[in-house]
């Protein structure tokens, strides 16, 4: 009991252990550490003001990841090596290109955006090569800047590598072929890392809250079985809102994130199995490898930061109607393995959701993976999330369709739904009138209206009912301009922004 | 002057774009906002409790649970304010504390200090309100039915707009809304209040009008002005949001501090600050136009009624400006324009970048696109037989002269360099071959009126120091939010004394340097105070001059200052030298200066005048993509051609522009206030009020400047440039209006409201399609 949190800030070593386990890294960083550079814009993890790079070990080499401080609950981040805006000036004054390459470009104006871009900006530069438009759109989903337009901050994007590059773990960390560094003083980094490891994790309590994180996925379980009215977390990204927002203290939480065993993520015959602790970004990676048709919905999903500290598992066991990740799991005919102590049960995604943020979790019990079928031939797959903003928005609508197409028939469709009911949902209706029957515009365009009417979905600040089923009708009418009709249409405003047709 | 594109001859001269002053404090962390200067030992957190409810009488607060919280220092309600219970900025009815009755559901009814920052917000919920709720009204729409108005309507009339009217050849009647829009300054309200010793009080705040807020603080506290000192050194981001909002939590923070004796500091979350402050005004805009074959207006009869929240604050001016700019850069020879101010039970709406000028455009643009569409003609045809003359047909509906016309011309050249005809031929043989998703273009055209309609207002003062090193301090009554008015009034003390701008240091804005400072707002920080630094400058420069003309026995006029150095005849001296050289002769190095705007008047009763000093001008020409099954919409490319005269700072002002131009998209195309039937706003949070991303900034954008001075007597002859490109983005509005036409093959003009959500778009393309099927 009562071990304190270890970290490195800004390269060296602090030790914490009178600090409220709900405390955020940001309060912390401000407050207790007076390092001011890191601001708070809305302590909700929607405007990017407070973001981070944290590095981690990943095998041999670090990796850096940009994080939202004001959604970081502090003993999440032990064992890391978090750095703020104020480590990335050399001793001697000289700015990192980053900072200069936002100077030079005239990229702040208000300047309380700027940490948090630099910081994204960091992030990227530390990933290899050249970045595209895309890219740096992707990097800077989750920064809101009010005053620049972005135009001279996405120029700085490119001029930052254009600057020469320091050394160390400020530099680029990668060659120009792409190839990790061999600095030193990230070896040097790795090396401080490893000796924070924590074989059996962490049990940390300070103010009247404890924190337990244990090593490993059986350790979880018990530690849950044997405090079922605790609180479980993962990244934090709604529950650290339960904190900032509505000011709750929690209590005891049992975090997810130091069992290593729990992040994995393997292949076998029954298909993909998605440790629940595998972050959102690593579970699209490996989704992406078979299902690439839904590469933009995960792109789409939250942000760098948020993808990078959510995890598959917490986004599915939070239960969330609008969480973008279950409609198209539920599409997959995927299944969720739940474990008490050392029994484990398989569930249907769809039947795993019960009611507005209620699902078939009993207490102490916990998610431990997501298993996605393999790809069954001739899928035919899609997913298309409509909200009001394309970058970091929640779905006013979420449809994925996974139709298999034989014979010009359509054999067996499955499809997945978020946004028009109070959980994630298959639209079963629409999966019969689908089924068996030609694969054609009229086919789809019958199932459409059936689509329409399927769900009662509600008015609220993102949409009204009315739109949301004329889109989720919709979606379907353009899944057969996209996947059937000849010649082929535009279907998407994007793509008309993204290759200069406009001209 | 003109060649036979319109051009101006001569080319423009502007200053070098440097760096913004913070720019490296910025990108390192280093720069300090409000909540981040250290603070004094013992200082407490404040939070606020806000009204669960839209209008009721309030009986009283349970505060029992709330003074009982774990930290809880000292709880206020009204009646512990010990001077003026208000903020209102130009009427009395703006209680920093409820009072009687609840205006609105978020209104601040009482407030807490604590000793820490979750302990203040935690206590802050634990009140029980006992109100007894009153009819609420919520919209422009039931306030208009009431004849329920927070300030008395107005009506401009020239003419005999019922007749002409009558006799035009056309008409139309068309009514349509624009909505409000959150400031989302980056960095929220906060404000530090510390007491000094002698009973007055030191406030830090993020504010645009350090001198109001010390004014509300003096009256709130029954202090005399001189015993409260007010310092901003910047803003992370203001728009309008702080240039009254900011009074009421610095009143609160001062009141806290003056009963507790501590320093007292008041820092909202994101959602108490967009529940708790006002925003842009919502209008709904109607109109009866009468028009020819061409698509010149002859009559017009516009009626534009605004949300203005619960009270004034600063709706008489805004609204003045819509009316102001309800002409754009058009002619209307017979017009009535009927404003009105309507009282809602909702937050008090404010300043917001351009200030009523963006909804005044918005109305006379949506009428002319629809004339256009009635004429089937191109929209800009229309709008260019519109134009005001230079000579004639050049006279505004409130009585001022047109004499900077530069409009036609400018937009002839971007039509010209955009290849606007030939685009929107290709737009529209794209759209016959595209069923699903449609592109639209448009040009639109900003004229905009620089100064303050509160004519006193339009005032500066400037303190420069030279040290006897040779360094300068300079301070002005001018803000920082991000909009580089530091930098560029350094550059102009620069220049003016001969110095790298290095040399000179800007500082915080604070009330005990310069009095009486007007808000750093209606795009006249640089005009007024860039003016002001340049007469200290000048003075100072004089002063030393005449020194060493008698020190070397030559005229003062030939005393030259110039890269760091004094010249006179042969000899060059360095500047520090000078200036220490000056001390000893003790030549006062200490200098104020002041601006005050000429050739400006206006009769506030009957709205006429000359309101303005000048226009600025400008216009763009937008393309979006559609899609007609969602209503998704993207941006795909702008031209910008802008009038900045000479410009001040090339790089700040295109970031002006830049950032005006996608904020005014924002305001028309993305960013939507929602209220539920409480009267509670449902998108206080960026989870749910969705600004633009990086993603937004269209791939192909191409921005210029014209190229000509200003014709008025302006700093370095430079041009406001913080609000006239907002309204830039009325372009891309128009374009979106474009391609929703073109699903129903250019038949019937578009009903659209902003902002054009998706959803929006959907509703439009669904309606242009069976109304054309009718």
């Amino acid at each position: 009991m009562a071990e304190p949190i270890r970290l490195l800030l800004n390269g060296a070593l602090v030790t914490v252990d009178d600090v409220a386990p709900q405390t955020t890294l940001l309060a912390w960083l401000r407050e207790c550490r007076r390092l001011t550079g890191t601001k708070e814009g809305c302590a909700e993890g929607d405007c990017g003001a407070c973001t981070v790079v944290v590095a981690r070990r990943d095998g041999a080499r670090l990796a850096w990841r940009p994080l939202n401080a004001c959604i970081a609950l502090l003993p999440s981040l032990d064992g890391t090596a978090v750095f703020t805006v104020e480590s990335l000036r050399a001793a001697d004054g000289t700015l990192h290109p980053v900072q200069q390459a936002m100077v030079d470009c005239h990229g702040s104006q208000c300047g309380f955006c700027t940490p948090g871009f630099v910081m994204s900006l960091f992030a990227l530069y530390k990933q290899a090569g050249a970045a595209t438009r895309e890219d740096v759109d992707v990097a800077l989903a989750g920064n809101l800047c009010r005053c620049t337009g972005y135009r001279p901050i996405l120029d700085a994007a490119q001029r930052m590598r254009e600057l020469p590059a320091p050394d160390g773990w400020r530099g680029p960390g990668r060659a120009r072929d792409g190839s990790p560094p061999a600095a030193a003083d990230e070896e040097r980094l790795a090396q401080q890392l490893a000796a924070l490891a924590r074989p059996d994790g962490l049990d940390y309590a300070a103010a009247g809250q404890r924190w337990i994180a244990p090593a490993s996925e059986e350790a979880l379980a018990a530690a849950c079985a044997a405090h079922p009215e605790a609180q479980v977390v993962a990244g934090a990204t709604d529950v650290a809102l339960w904190v900032t927002k509505q000011h709750r203290d929690l209590g005891t939480l049992i975090a997810t994130t130091a069992a290593a065993d729990l992040a994995r993520i393997g292949r076998g015959p029954e298909g993909l199995a998605i440790g629940a602790g595998a972050s959102l970004a690593d579970a699209f990676a490996a989704l992406d490898e078979t299902f690439p048709e839904l590469r933009e919905a995960w792109f789409r999903f939250a942000s760098v930061p948020i993808r990078t500290a959510g995890t598959l598992g917490g986004n599915v066991a939070n239960g969330s109607p609008i969480g973008d990740s279950m409609p198209a799991l539920i599409a997959l005919a995927a299944q969720v393995v739940l474990r008490h102590g050392a029994t484990t049960r398989a569930l249907a995604l769809e039947d795993f959701h019960v009611g507005y943020r209620r699902t078939a979790r009993a207490p102490g019990e916990i998610l431990a993976r997501i298993v996605v079928p393999p790809r069954p031939p001739g899928l035919l797959l899609r997913a298309w999330k409509v909200g009001k903003r394309y970058d970091q928005d929640i779905s006013s609508v979420f449809a994925c369709f996974a139709l298999r197409v034989e014979d010009g028939r359509i054999a067996h469709a499955r499809i997945g739904c978020g946004g028009v009911a109070p959980v994630p949902a298959r639209a079963r209706r629409t999966e019969e009138a689908l089924a068996g029957r030609p694969w054609s515009e009229a086919t789809l365009a019958q199932a459409a209206g059936v689509l329409e009417r399927e769900f009662a979905p509600i008015d609220d600040m993102r949409a009204s009912a009315g739109y949301r089923r004329r889109v989720l009708g919709n979606l379907l009418r353009r899944l057969w301009l996209d996947a059937g009709a000849s010649p082929r249409v535009a279907t998407r405003v994007g793509d008309l922004a993204a290759t200069g047709e406009a001209r | 002057m003109n060649d036979p594109r319109g051009l101006p001859a001569a080319p423009v001269e502007h200053a070098p774009a440097l760096p913004h002053e913070s720019a490296e404090l910025h990108v390192a962390g280093r720069a300090a906002y409000t909540d981040d200067v250290a603070e004094p030992l013992g200082t407490l957190h404040a939070a606020l409790g806000l009204s669960p409810v839209a209008h009721g009488r309030l009986r009283g607060v349970d505060l029992a649970a709330v003074r009982a919280a774990p930290g809880v220092v000292d709880v206020i309600v009204a009646a512990d304010v010990p001077g003026a219970n208000d903020v209102g900025p130009i009427q009395r009815d703006d209680p920093i504390l409820a009072d009687g009755v609840v205006h609105f559901a978020g209104q601040p009814v009482f407030a807490v200090a604590a000793t820490g920052v979750t302990s203040a917000r935690r206590a802050a919920r634990l009140a029980g309100y006992a109100i007894d709720p009153l009819p609420a009204i919520l919209t422009i729409d039931e306030a208009l039915a009431a004849a329920s108005y927070v300030l008395p309507p107005v009506h401009v009339v020239r003419g005999d707009p019922a007749r002409a009217l009558a006799a035009a050849p056309h008409r139309l009647t068309g009514e349509v809304r624009s909505g409000g829009q959150d400031h989302f300054y980056l960095e929220g309200q906060v404000a530090l209040a510390i007491p000094a010793d002698d009973g007055g009080m030191h406030v830090l705040c993020s504010t645009q009008h350090p001198g109001e807020v010390q004014q509300m603080v003096a009256r709130a506290l029954g202090l005399a002005a001189h015993a409260v000192v007010v310092e901003c050194r910047r803003m992370g981001g203001g728009f309008g949001g702080k240039e009254t909002q900011m009074s009421l939590f610095a009143c609160v923070a001062a009141i806290l501090a003056r009963r507790t004796a501590r320093a007292v500091k008041l820092r909202l979350d994101r959602d108490d600050d967009m529940i708790a402050t006002g925003k842009r005004h919502a209008f709904l805009h109607r109109y009866e136009v009468g028009f020819d074959d061409e698509g010149r207006v002859l009559g017009l009869d516009l009626t534009l009624a605004s949300r203005c929240g619960f009270s004034a604050d600063l709706s008489g001016p805004v609204n003045d400006r819509a009316v102001f700019h309800a002409d754009n850069a058009y002619w209307l020879p017979d017009v009535a324009i009927h404003s009105f101010r309507c009282k809602t039970n909702t937050v008090s709406d404010t300043a917001f970048r351009g200030f009523g000028g963006p909804q005044g455009m918005f109305a006379i643009e949506a009428v002319l696109d629809d004339v256009a569409r009635a004429l089937g003609r191109d929209p800009l045809d229309v709008r260019t037989v519109n134009f005001y003359g230079t000579h004639e047909r050049n006279v505004t509906p409130f009585g001022m002269t047109v004499e900077d016309n530069i409009a036609p011309a400018l937009v002839a050249e971007l039509a010209r360099t955009s290849r606007y005809r030939e685009r929107r031929e290709a737009v529209r043989a794209w759209n016959r071959s595209s069923p699903v998703v449609k592109r639209g273009i448009a040009l639109t055209p900003v004229k905009f009126g620089i100064s303050f309609t509160a004519t006193h207002y339009n005032q500066a003062g400037a303190l420069l120091h030279v040290y006897s090193d040779g360094t300068v301090s300079l301070n002005h009554g001018g803000t920082e939010m991000g909009q580089g008015l530091f930098t560029k009034v350094r550059q102009v003390v620069a220049r003016e004394l001969g110095l790298p701008v290095e040399r000179i240091r800007v500082s915080a804005s604070d009330t005990s340097k310069v009095p009486n400072a007007s808000p750093t707002a209606a795009s006249s920080g640089s005009d007024l105070n860039g003016m002001a630094a340049q007469d200290a400058a000048r003075k100072l420069r004089a002063r030393i001059a005449a020194f060493v003309a008698r020190k070397l026995d030559c005229a003062p006029q030939d005393v030259a200052f110039r890269d760091g150095f004094v010249h006179a005849g042969a000899d060059t001296l360095p500047f520090a030298e000078v200036a220490r050289s000056a001390y000893f002769a003790r030549v006062p190095l200490s200098a104020t200066g002041f601006y005050a705007t000429p050739r400006i008047h206006y009769d506030r009763r009957t709205l006429t005048g000359r309101p303005f000093f000048y226009y600025a001008y400008g216009a763009a020409v937008s393309e979006v993509a559609i899609d007609t099954l969602t209503g998704e919409h993207r941006l795909l490319e702008v031209d910008i051609l802008h009038d900045v005269g000479a410009s001040l700072n090339p790089a700040i002002d295109r970031g002006q522009v830049e950032g005006g131009f996608l904020q005014g998209w924002g305001w028309l195309a993305m960013e939507e206030l929602c209220w539920n039937d409480k009267g509670e706003l449902a998108t206080h949070a960026p989870s749910t009020y969705k600004i633009p991303t990086s993603r937004d900034w269209p791939a192909r954008v191409r921005i210029a400047f014209w190229p000509e001075p200003n014709r008025e007597q302006t700093i370095h002859r430079s041009k406001a440039v913080g609000e006239p490109p907002f309204m830039l983005a009325l372009s891309a509005f128009h374009a979106l209006r474009d391609a929703v036409a073109s699903a129903a093959d250019y038949a019937v003009a578009p009903r659209l409201d902003a902002p054009a959500t998706d959803e929006r778009i959907l509703a439009a393309v669904e309606e242009v399609a069976a109304r054309a099927a009718r």
